[in-house]
């Protein structure tokens, strides 16, 4: 055999054992399709003529009218944040910064007659943050494996399988998983949390201030955390599919295992679309309302323990104070609906940019 | 002619499967072995120690052929199956709890007696949820009617006209899908019940649900109409039709499918929706014919009420009732998938 020869079925055995690289061929990969392109001579294009017809009549109310019902999104945003301040804004005025730093929701009537108002986020706000932190700490590594697990490792069959079931858990209403949380996780919950209280105590705040575990912020985060599982999950797996295909036979022609592979290509190129997902995940941990308010036990008292059975959470007291409350308390769980609404649109508009970006890049 | 037979060196010989079946097998022993010996106890304890010790067995297995690097791809590969087992198990978890609770209280009564004259205390086989039937079905239909228009046209702003605005309306729809369902609720309180004589109705839990359904419908729409091919909408064009010709006749025709797909995603994204009931249609126990007028009862309510209640007999209503809920939404879904596998096989076609 010559050498030429030689080389040539070596190219060809290569070529035809590597998955990679037929799957570059057939997907007609721009990288290996453009060194045939650059053999013919460069194309003149010649520059787009302008339209000097006018769209008819009817076009133009086609156009308006479509045009009108694509900005609903922003009008309906545009009046909930106005009406929301409209009516809660005797609250910030009342209670002026007192709303954010201080815990405590009272109305009460004293001697001259006169409503005296006391209310106060901090407690709910530090405990929305907490709760939404443990379901972070515990869905975004399950997320990354499961999307790791899908893209990479399943056999065909189960992938598809599982995609499903990822997609069928971000249909469950949210009242199942309160129900699910409060009757099955919950005493489960309890006993992991006094295995980890009994271990890992020395943790500020892993440690209980009295040995009592039920409806803790601790539980009202897995249940969360199962909640945000599929959106973190579905977020990363679109961005792990994403990754270059040079790079994915770069790592494999160097000999890299498939481990090797995904620490040196996928997940470098794919941290920014977790990073996004998991701020996806975040926003809809901070919205949360009925699953929460099933499993956790709402006390006006900062408190950072996250195993012990106190919590707050803004949505979720929400509608925990509305059905007794009077004029003045409903103004209040107003603005604090406003506070939801901002603090979750500020979280959204984050991942939507992040995601993007990292979508964008892989193009 | 001998034709060449393609050689596949990733697939798994049989020392592999023989090695895998192996560590399976026999750390499966080991772990019961352990369990039955020591203090060790419980669900927790077998599961963990399983995948440690198939870990061991596995790595001590292919140490000599492959090395620390196959150690270490092997320890990867059975972690990221860790993962997706527990997020599985949850997820069945769910699914066996409510089927097992949720049967016991099936009876014919649930879908032709009300509340009307029973108490969430009284024993499970008295009264029925056909109130509720109808008061999620009046939302669902109240929802549908605003927002599929909406979502559909916003759709079409995107994928038809891509006007300037479109890279900041799919920015916002993206937010607005963000919004807590509780906000919806508020929102609506606070903009008509504060402001008009309106007063709780399954008109108003619809107008809540609907902020919650049109960023599901869009996206989903959106999705699609790009699927329909281009040659369509130019063969339209060069018959001499107008632009909104084209989209009415041409474009949503051949979108069909995938447009029912939108509206049954959004369905299924609010059929189950509670917080916001609570502030717009409140709790009622009888059938109300009128959806403009007084409350309405409603799956998700009658759940939190029965779970509110806390006796176990208002408790197995709740169980029965998310069980219904769970079947209609998981037919949704099925039908869903079946119209929309169905979408994308004609556009390809095409």
């Amino acid at each position: 055999m010559s050498k030429r020869a030689r080389e040539l079925h070596l190219s060809f055995t290569f070529c035809s054992s590597n998955p990679y690289f037929l799957a570059a061929l057939w997907r007609e990969d721009p990288h290996v399709s453009s060194t045939f392109a650059a053999q013919t001579p460069p194309v003149v294009l010649p520059s787009p003529r302008k339209l000097t017809t006018k769209p008819r009549p009817s076009d133009q109310i086609y156009r308006a009218v479509v045009t009108a019902f694509s900005f609903s999104a922003l009008i309906i945003l545009a009046l909930i944040g106005a009406f929301l301040l409209i009516k809660g804004f005797a609250t910030f005025k009342n209670q002026g910064l007192h709303f954010f730093t201080t815990a405590g929701w009272s109305v009460q009537t004293n001697s001259a007659g006169k409503e005296v108002a006391h209310f106060g986020l901090s407690a709910m706000l530090l405990g929305t943050v907490l709760i939404a932190l443990v379901a972070l700490f515990i869905a975004v590594p399950l997320s990354v494996l499961t999307a790791l697990f899908l893209t990479f490792y399943a056999p065909e069959r189960i992938r598809n399988f599982l995609i499903s079931v990822v997609d069928l858990m971000a249909a469950f209403p949210s009242i199942l998983y309160g129900l699910w949380g409060f009757f099955i996780l919950g005493p489960m919950a309890e006993y992991w949390a006094k295995l980890i209280n009994k271990y890992l105590s020395w943790i500020p705040f892993l440690s209980v201030p009295q040995p009592s575990f039920t409806r803790s912020p601790f539980i009202a985060g897995i249940v969360l955390a199962v909640m945000i599982v599929p959106i973190v999950t579905s977020v990363s797996r679109e961005v792990f599919s994403q990754t270059p295909l040079d790079r994915v036979q770069a790592a494999y022609a160097l000999g890299a295992s498939k481990w090797g592979m995904i620490k040196a290509v996928v997940l470098p190129f794919g941290s920014s679309g977790i990073v996004g997902g998991a701020m996806l995940g975040l926003g809809r941990a901070f919205g949360e309302t009925v699953a929460v308010f099933s499993v956790l036990n709402i006390v006006f008292r900062p408190n950072w323990h996250i195993l012990f059975t106190q919590g707050g959470n803004v949505a979720s007291m929400i509608i925990g104070q509305w059905g007794e409350a009077g004029k003045t308390e409903i103004s209040a769980l107003l603005a604090a609906g406003l506070v939801l609404f901002m603090l979750t649109l500020l979280v959204n508009f984050a991942a939507d940019f992040i995601v993007n970006r990292a979508v964008k890049s892989g193009r | 002619m001998t034709t060449v037979q393609p050689i596949r060196p990733w697939a798994p010989s049989n020392v592999d499967r023989t090695i895998t079946a192996t560590s399976v097998l026999g750390s499966a022993a080991l772990t019961t072995l352990i369990i039955a010996l020591t203090p060790l106890k419980g669900k927790l304890a077998y599961f963990f120690l399983f995948f440690i010790l198939w870990f061991i067995v596995d790595s001590a297995l292919i140490a000599r052929r492959s090395g620390r690097k196959g150690i270490r791809d092997g320890l990867a590969a059975k972690v990221t199956l860790f993962g997706a087992i527990i997020v599985l198990m949850a997820v069945l978890s769910i699914l066996w709890a409510t089927i097992s609770r949720g049967v016991k209280g099936l009876h014919l009564s649930l879908f032709n007696h009300t509340m009307k004259v029973t108490s969430f205390t009284d024993p499970v086989a008295n009264g029925g949820m056909l109130h509720s039937l109808i008061g999620t079905l009046y939302l669902i239909v109240i929802a549908i009617i605003i927002s599929v228009p909406m979502g559909i046209l916003t759709a079409i702003y995107l994928t038809e006209i891509k006007g300037r605005a479109a890279g900041l309306i799919r920015f916002l729809v993206q937010a607005m899908s963000g919004v807590p369902s509780v906000v919806a609720g508020l929102f609506i309180y606070a903009a008509i019940i504060l402001n008009t004589p309106l007063r709780n109705s399954a008109f108003l839990g619809g107008l809540a649900l609907t902020i919650l359904m049109v960023p599901t419908v869009t996206r989903t729409a959106e999705e699609v109409l790009n699927l329909v091919p281009h040659d369509l909408r130019e063969a339209g064009l060069a018959m001499g039709a107008t632009q909104w010709k084209t989209v009415a006749l041409v474009v949503l025709p051949a979108a069909r499918s995938g447009l029912i797909t939108a509206t049954v995603l959004g369905v299924a994204r609010i059929a189950g929706e509670t917080a916001p009931l609570l502030f717009t249609v409140g709790v009622f126990d009888a059938i109300n014919p009128n959806p403009f007028k007084g409350g309405s009862g409603t799956i998700p309510t009658y759940i939190w009420s029965g779970l509110l209640a806390g006796t176990p007999e208002s408790v197995q209503r709740a169980w029965t009732a998310i069980l219904i809920l769970l079947a209609v939404v998981l037919i949704l879904f099925t039908l869903a998938r079946t119209l929309g596998n169905k979408k994308i096989s004609q556009g390809k076609a095409k």
